[in-house]
């Protein structure tokens, strides 16, 4: 999405993992053509990551999806390295991290990436507190730094005054909360997030969902979320790979997923999501065809009307932020009163919609009005319109389709 | 692993599916079982008939096996005396120490002390019975001897988990020096402890050294077996966590692996110091001073009293030991446990 203007930060090629005696340099050459259940037969080995190729951009946050087995775990141990890959190659910001010396790769654990793991993996015999500051502690930090540090990511995560516990007396989303505090607290530029929410019951990982998006909107980390539940992936990801039997068979936004899923498996997944809740209004827009600048003159834009044979048109700012509407007639009848720029007639009729919003929270306020409605960014600058009925169209759309794969 | 059965076929039970018709002589399992203990039988009288019915083994391997021990243990003993003599002096030392301290707390404090480790870690139960149990211990006339036997037992614990601590790390680490270690380890632990006495003498002389010696080889095996098993049980997610954040060998040994080993390690330290306290009467055959002396000398003088009574002390310091180590052992193990999953 924002690929042109973030640099990429991760870059994983052609990466391959097998446990087993087939285990060799040369696998993508002899595994290529069998499947995983007969690799597993005949060769007694197992087939966890199969080719696997993704960019991860700087701020993204990125998320590999697939079902149990499918190889998330294997893909995120091998990003930091806890498990070699058989074959291929990982860059982050550039450097090959597989030819790493121990001495390098320490140092890159340390400084650059925070792990939180789908069984937690906390130490039982240390207190809340020093579990969070165990990333600095293995710095060296001094031990009134780090724990103060600690205590302010405990704090963010809302565990303050868990603090002198053990993990063992806490429940299991508090324990994955002193997860994420002890990956947040060496302020890491890249997050790995292994299943982190798995292990919760459905309101608390909703709660967990939207404290990581708020806390995400603060630090803009790259983060790398495995999960293996598609309401989560849309709700947290910006990107979403699909994985099966160890390769990747769709990498998309949110809504290239659910509008075009690359193979039935993947529709499969698609199927418990109401469609209209997660395909954006910027996915379905159009360009808008005819729009003037706010000091253009009535003429210039009684001229574009015509040209493009409409009877309305979207006024901007210099800046390209919407202000409003004008009709043919209002044009013209500006153009007799002789006003100097296009301005002066000008009508806010249309709340204007916002891009990232779902076609279902577009619809709610777009209910009342009608034709083509102006959509606009984050900014306010106006990026593409999109017919009301349009909008209506597709929620029916997305329903009927919904309804016939059931 | 499952095998596909094949579709079993009505009114033809016992029926192979399908075998492949062989060449040559078929046997089945009985008359190939019959052909081969038939074989065997023919082989022994053949053999019999050649070498004579009263053959003997050819039983002259020993003898050489044995002097090159005598002579590498004479050699060692004669060239690097000085050694042993410095090992011997320090241990010595050591152990004069602890005795002296324990003699010098009068016995009261020595035995409400006690009594009250025993409340504290075990139960009053337990510390009532610690503290009856010493003071008859006292009264029977064998507290100095009782004093220096757990000298005794403190000095070779201690040497035994120096010892066993770092061999359990390294057998942690590696799977080639575990499969060195292991048959080491049965064999100690199997080798009747007698055994280790004559070394004992030819390299520490008579006394309390040898038999600290015989003891520390004897009762270390369990030490670093579950030391090494402590380390290797730490759950493989804990250790993957620690070092993904960038944890050196080192630091997730001290840091990790030991404390999360240490209930098994006091496990260990259980099973040693109750070998130990099983050593004292043979310790005391190479000299060894304390209970054992007592219970070994009331044994040559037909004194069956006396040898129960010494007896009888060296139980209540097992007893009390035994229960004190194991608390403790389990108090680590709830402070390790995990709820997680
Ligand atoms: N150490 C290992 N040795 C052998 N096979 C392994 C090992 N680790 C993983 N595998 C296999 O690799 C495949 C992928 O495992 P992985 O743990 O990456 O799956 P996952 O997608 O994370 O699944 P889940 O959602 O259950 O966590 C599985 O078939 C698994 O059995
Ligand atoms: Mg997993």
């Amino acid at each position: 999405m924002n690929g042109q203007t973030e640099p990429l930060r991760m870059s994983v090629r052609n990466l391959w993992k097998v446990f087993g005696p087939a285990a060799g340099p040369d696998v993508a050459e002899r595994l290529a053509g069998m499947s995983k259940t007969e690799v597993q037969e005949e060769l007694k080995s197992v087939v966890a990551l199969r080719d696997a190729s993704f960019d991860v951009t700087s701020g993204e946050t990125f998320v590999v999806m697939g079902l149990s087995g499918s190889g998330k775990s294997t893909l995120v141990r091998c990003l930091i390295q806890l498990i070699e890959p058989t074959m291929g190659q990982i860059f982050v910001d550039g450097e090959d991290v597989l030819g790493y010396t121990e001495e390098e790769r320490i140092e890159f654990r340390r400084k650059k990436t925070g792990m939180v793991f789908q069984y937690f993996g906390l130490l039982p015999h240390r207190t809340v507190l020093d579990n969070a500051a165990w990333g600095l502690e293995v710095q060296g930090l001094p031990e009134s730094e780090r724990r103060a540090r600690a205590m302010e990511v405990l704090e963010m995560v809302g565990l303050a005054g868990w603090e002198n516990y053990r993990p063992s007396s806490l429940s299991g989303g508090m324990q994955q909360r002193v997860g994420l505090a002890r990956a947040l607290a060496s302020d890491p530029e890249i997050l790995l997030l292994d299943e982190p929410f798995s292990a919760l019951d459905p309101l608390i990982r909703r709660d967990m969902q939207g404290e990581l998006l708020q806390l995400q909107q603060q630090m803009k980390k790259t983060i790398v979320f495995i999960t293996h539940d598609l309401a989560e992936a849309i709700r947290v990801g910006n990107r979403i790979a699909i994985m099966r039997d160890g390769a990747i068979v769709q990498i998309g936004t949110p809504e290239q997923i659910m509008s075009n899923p690359a193979d039935d498996y993947v529709a499969d997944f698609t199927r418990d999501v109401r469609r209209a809740t997660v395909i954006t209004v910027g996915y379905m827009m159009e360009h808008p065809t005819t729009r003037v600048r706010e000091d253009d003159s009535p003429d210039a834009a009684v001229r574009a009307m015509e040209a493009a044979g409409a009877d309305a048109v979207f006024v901007c700012t210099g800046e390209g932020r919407y202000v409003g509407e004008v009709t043919l007639e209002e044009a013209k009848q500006s153009l007799r009163r002789g006003d100097g720029a296009v301005r002066a007639p000008v009508d806010r009729r249309f709340a204007p919609i916002q891009r990232q919003q779902s076609i279902e929270e577009a619809l709610a306020n777009a209910w009342d009005q009608h034709g083509r409605l102006p959509v606009v960014d984050e900014s306010g600058l106006l990026v593409g319109e999109v017919e009301r009925d349009a909008l209506i169209q597709a929620a029916f759309e997305a329903e009927a389709t919904e309804a016939a794969s059931v | 692993m499952a095998i596909a059965a094949p579709p079993k076929e009505t009114g033809r039970p016992g029926a192979p599916p399908s075998a492949p018709p062989r060449k040559g002589l078929q046997l089945n399992r009985w008359q190939r079982a019959a052909l081969t203990i038939g074989g065997f039988i023919v082989a022994m009288l053949a053999a019999a008939g050649i070498w004579g019915s009263q053959m003997e083994f050819p039983a002259d391997v020993g003898p050489p096996i044995a002097d090159w021990v005598n002579d590498t243990i004479r050699t060692i003993t004669r060239n690097f005396s000085f050694i042993f003599d410095t090992i011997a002096d320090v241990v010595l030392r050591f152990l004069l120490w602890l005795e002296s301290i324990f003699l010098w707390i009068p016995w009261p404090v020595m035995v409400g002390g006690i009594g009250y480790v025993a409340w504290r870690m075990v139960s009053w139960r337990m510390a009532l019975f610690s503290m009856l149990a010493l003071a008859a211990v006292g009264f029977t006339g064998l507290w100095p001897s009782a004093m220096e036997t757990t000298a005794l037992i403190v000095v070779a614990v201690v040497i035994s988990i120096a010892v066993a601590i770092p061999l359990g790390i390294l057998a942690a680490r590696s799977n080639t020096i575990d499969a060195i270690l292991r048959p080491f380890l049965d064999g100690m632990q199997t080798m009747p402890s007698f055994v280790y006495l004559v070394p004992a003498i030819m390299l520490f002389g008579i006394g309390n050294v040898p038999a600290i010696f015989a003891t520390v080889i004897y009762a270390v095996p369990p030490a670093i077996r579950l030391t090494s098993l402590g380390i290797r049980q730490v759950t493989p997610q804990v250790v993957e966590a620690a070092q993904s954040f960038g944890t050196t060998r080192r630091q997730l040994l001290l840091k990790v692996q030991l404390p999360m080993a240490i209930p098994s390690i006091m496990a260990g330290v259980n099973q040693t110091t109750m070998m130990a306290l099983a050593m004292v009467v043979v310790g005391a055959l190479v000299g060894a001073g304390g209970l054992g002396e007592d219970v070994l000398r009331a044994l040559q003088r037909f004194q069956p009293g006396e040898a129960l009574l010494g007896g009888l002390a060296i139980v209540v310091l097992a007893i009390i030991v035994d229960r004190v180590t194991q608390a403790w052992a389990r108090e680590r193990q709830e402070a390790l446990r995990t709820d997680a999953h």
